[in-house]
């Protein structure tokens, strides 16, 4: 747990990627495949169970102490981390040691007691730390100070951080599979397939992951990595024909397998979804053996001609087994786009054109063959006309009526690639909507935002003339207006509510929002989708912000 | 909150104000008669008609308000009359030349802290506990998560990072008055006698400071390097206003790092952009401060600078303690 503490610090110091990916590697290349195996699993953050809440730890850091609640809430708001606080205030509550001249252990403990620090990750993770969590009261508050007993600052933060499962290391998947490459000689996208599915942290799986490349076995229900669209800058190159133009749906990513009898549907975040959409599992078992489609999954109502807003496929997310109600409600759909496996073979070598139309009569020949309502739920992406550059931004201006977020365009001599790779598919999204609100209210970030109000509210004027939270937005500052406004907001505090300040509502910041929907949650019955902050008007007096029935008539303008 | 009305200090737009002694402490403006706690430019403004402080102050003080300023320097300990008050001031251990101030008159005592360490540190003198009926404390690392390992400790982490990278140099970036020379000595004091360079700011405040006959290591500005001259495994201190400035850009891939209390906490030190965070403060940490209060026999404390609610409450309400904040003292 030691050599897991001092990774995470390694890589919590340097800022390149290649100094990330070289402590990565180094670690790996020491570690035994126990450890790794759990190291691997926690970086990728797929450590998913909480074990004992940051609340608890809290109560067992402040137990016999005598600081009280709102001073470790002060803490907390200082510090924005509360595995970080917990580690910080338990260091201070332990007697002091007489520090170690020029010790480089860099702890000031003085001699080190022998501390289960040492005991290996694999141990932490299977053991130590589940058997802690099992227990309750006062057994459980004796468990976890033993965990705790001779740590040094930074281990507690990792130890704490294991504990309640939140560890994010700053590094994602692409970092943490780019050393495992280096280190085993696989390529990454190797490595990625099979990763897809789930990789469970033993040194069995460890092991198989960097297996030579001719030893994987097929599993049926494994997908191939996602081929991730990027934001068009420029105009691509080449003739506009030899580009797909789509529509770019607001559903979820998804790619349905057919195989050995079985169908299976996953979501981009590497989840089997086949429990909340069980009619396109059913729809699946009209495609032939040896088909895995890429697609959208939506909620299209029956003889509607565009899909329901996004809200609406929200409500059959997360649910393992929807009722009858909800799916009649909500009705999905899957709209193919692309052919990644055919008759059992894998086709993303070869050129969109060639996939594109396998699949357009693919399809055609389903809804021929098998004319059945669940074989119509497997839809085809419409190809939409484009010859000619200057139709491009006459079709983006279609999306919102067609209820999509813009448009797709993808180089129809490329294969298919894995994550995110410039060049071959590009998203082009529709203007977002923008309205101008008044700054109601504002809280401190946390981690590198903690202590800076970086999280505000946003209203907007109502036919009464009072300002009506609608949107909370974090994003769209940079660094040196964040800087002036946590200023501002700190002289214009007119309440405290805990950690949250009420200011005077004088600052006008025009907000972009994706799509707009009707919320009896929210007080302005309305819910906005990806606000953030485009501009702020400090040319605007508040009194000029827009109103509720502004908002209202986007709403109406069409769907969104 | 404000002073008590005839109090032996109270709060005027200029700062804290001694009527008796007819005299400032560390005022924000210009006016007659200034008691100065240490030289940082928060502390010690340009523009007053006399100038009371620490003789070891007195080099930099002159080098910043300027050298015809008209300063009275002081030792540590001795008694003066200033109008109707008995002044003396008390070793802080900030920084070179700092101090408390003790105001005495009509039979009550105040005590300012200005800003003050209980840690050892090889560049001044330590600390002195004085009591007082009134004390006003700094509290600018008020939080319990603010606790500080010795010097010895931190120079030594800082001398195993930088022995770590031979190939590149190391920019250690820390406040040009009292942190940078800190660092130096405490570096001396574990064996250091490699010469460090410094930026020009900092090598501003060294005559002051070997004056005083601080052991320190051998020094050069930066500026001073021949042309083409290899700053491969060289260590060097700089202020933190030369982060990513275009002083940097001489330094080929140099490891950078930020000195200072606030490293404490992850998110500050990612905030501000540095690879690494040594935790050292020159002010005291949370037992600094409560150990400091206690000291001081103060049956009043008011605090300021930093978190002064929550210590106050805490000396309240855990402490039992009469305590309040101080505003309008450069607190937020």
């Amino acid at each position: 747990m030691r050599r897991f503490a001092a990774l995470y610090s390694a890589l919590d110091a340097s800022s390149g990627t290649t100094a990330k990916v070289g402590a990565l590697a180094a670690y790996f290349d020491d570690t035994d495949a126990a450890d790794a195996a759990w190291a691997l699993h926690v970086l990728l953050g797929k450590q998913g169970k909480r074990l004992i809440t940051g609340r608890r730890l809290r109560e067992i850091c402040l137990a016999d102490s005598s600081l009280p609640e709102w001073l470790f809430d002060d803490c907390y708001a200082q510090v924005g981390d509360s595995a970080e606080t917990i580690a910080l205030l338990w260091r201070q509550l332990q007697p002091e040691a007489p520090a170690a001249p020029g010790g480089r252990d860099g702890h000031g403990n003085g001699e080190r007691q022998e501390t289960l620090a040492a005991e290996p990750l694999h141990r932490w993770l299977e053991e130590l730390l589940p058997a802690a969590a099992a227990l309750e009261g006062e057994a459980q508050a004796e468990a976890v100070r033993e965990l705790w007993l001779g740590l040094s600052a930074n281990e507690l933060l990792v130890a704490n951080k294991l504990l309640t499962g939140g560890l994010r290391v700053g590094v994602g998947p692409g970092l943490v599979l780019r050393a495992l490459a280096q280190l085993s000689g696989l390529e990454t996208a190797l490595l990625q397939h099979r990763l897809m599915g789930g990789f469970s942290p033993s040194p069995q799986a460890y092991r198989h992951l960097l297996a030579p490349a001719n030893q994987t076995e097929a599993v049926p229900s494994r997908p191939y990595p996602f081929f991730l669209a990027s934001p068009l800058e420029d105009l691509p190159p080449g003739a506009a024909e030899d580009w797909l133009a789509e529509w770019k749906f607001d559903g979820i990513r998804g790619q349905l397998i057919r195989r050995a009898g079985q169908a299976f549907l996953w979501s981009r975040g590497e989840e089997l979804i086949n429990g909340a959409f069980p009619e396109l599992i059913a729809a699946a078992a009209c495609l032939p053996e040896g088909t895995v489609l890429d697609g959208e999954v939506l909620v299209w109502p029956q003889g509607s001609d565009r899909p329901a807003p996004f809200g609406q496929l929200q409500r059959r997310l997360g649910r393992k087994a929807p009722g009858r109600a909800l799916l009649a409600a909500c009705p999905a759909a899957f709209v193919a786009y692309d052919l990644l496996e055919w008759q059992g073979d894998d086709w993303r070598q070869r050129p969109l054109r060639q996939r594109r139309a396998a699949l357009e009569s693919l399809i055609s020949e389903l809804q021929q063959a098998t004319p059945t309502p669940a074989a119509g739920l497997l839809r085809l992406s419409p190809r939409l006309p484009l010859t000619a550059w200057d139709q491009l931004e006459p079709l983006r201006q279609q999306a919102a009526a067609a209820a999509a977020e813009g448009l797709m365009l993808k180089d129809l001599d490329s294969p298919y690639r894995a994550g995110r790779r410039r060049g071959a598919w590009w998203k082009h999204k529709r203007d977002p909507y923008t309205l101008d609100a008044v700054l109601l209210y504002a809280q401190a970030g946390s981690g590198r935002r903690a202590n800076l109000f970086t999280d505000y509210s946003f209203g907007l004027w109502d036919g009464d003339g009072r300002l009506v939270t609608f949107a909370k937005a974090y994003s769209g500052l940079d660094d040196g207006e964040i800087t002036a406004l946590d200023r501002w907001i700190r002289q214009h505090t007119t309440e405290r509510f805990g950690p949250v300040r009420a200011v005077e509502p004088l600052q006008v910041f025009e907000l972009a929002f994706e799509g707009l929907q009707q919320s009896p949650r929210h007080k302005s019955g309305l819910a906005v989708r990806f606000p953030r902050i485009r501009r702020w008007r400090h040319d605007k007096p508040a009194q000029e912000a827009d109103t509720l029935a502004t908002a209202l008539a986007l709403l109406e303008r069409g769907p969104c | 909150m404000a002073l008590p009305a005839g109090s032996l200090l109270e709060l005027t737009p200029q700062g804290l104000y001694c009527p008796a002694a007819g005299a400032w402490i560390d005022p924000q403006q210009p006016v007659p008669r200034a008691l100065i706690t240490h030289a940082h430019a928060d502390h010690a403004r340009p523009g007053c008609g006399e100038y009371w402080a620490i003789g070891a102050s007195e080099t930099i003080l002159r080098q910043r308000l300027g050298a015809t300023i008209n300063l009275i320097p002081v030792d540590y300990g001795a008694l003066h009359r200033i109008g109707d008050a008995r002044v003396s001031f008390h070793s802080a251990g900030h920084v070179l030349g700092s101090a408390q101030i003790r105001l005495e008159a009509g039979g009550e005592s105040w005590l300012v802290s200005g800003d003050y360490k209980r840690c050892a540190d090889p560049s001044c003198t330590p600390f002195a506990p004085v009591t007082a009926d009134v004390f006003i404390t700094e509290a600018t690392f008020g939080l319990p998560i603010y606790r500080w390992q010795s010097g010895a400790t931190v120079a030594g982490e800082i001398l195993s990072w930088w022995q770590a990278a031979p190939e590149r140099p190391s920019l250690l970036f820390a406040y040009a008055f009292g942190k940078a020379q800190r660092l130096l000595a405490e570096l001396a004091a574990i064996g250091v006698a490699e010469e460090v360079l410094l930026h020009g700011a900092v090598e501003a405040l060294m005559p002051a400071y070997r004056e005083a006959g601080v052991v320190l290591p051998p020094t050069r500005a930066v500026s001073a390097l021949a042309k083409g001259e290899s700053l491969a495994g060289r260590l060097v201190i700089a202020p933190p206003s030369a982060h990513r400035s275009v002083w940097m850009k001489r330094f080929k891939q140099p490891q950078t790092a930020f000195v200072s209390g606030w490293m404490a906490v992850r998110g500050a030190r990612r905030r501000r952009g540095y690879e690494r965070g040594f935790v050292l403060s020159d002010h005291a940490d949370w037992p600094g401060l409560i150990r400091s209060v206690k000291q001081s026999g103060a049956r009043q404390v008011y605090v300021t600078h930093g978190n002064s609610d929550g210590l106050a409450r805490y000396l309240r309400e855990v402490e039992g303690l009469s305590a309040a904040p101080l505003a309008g003292q450069g607190g937020p």
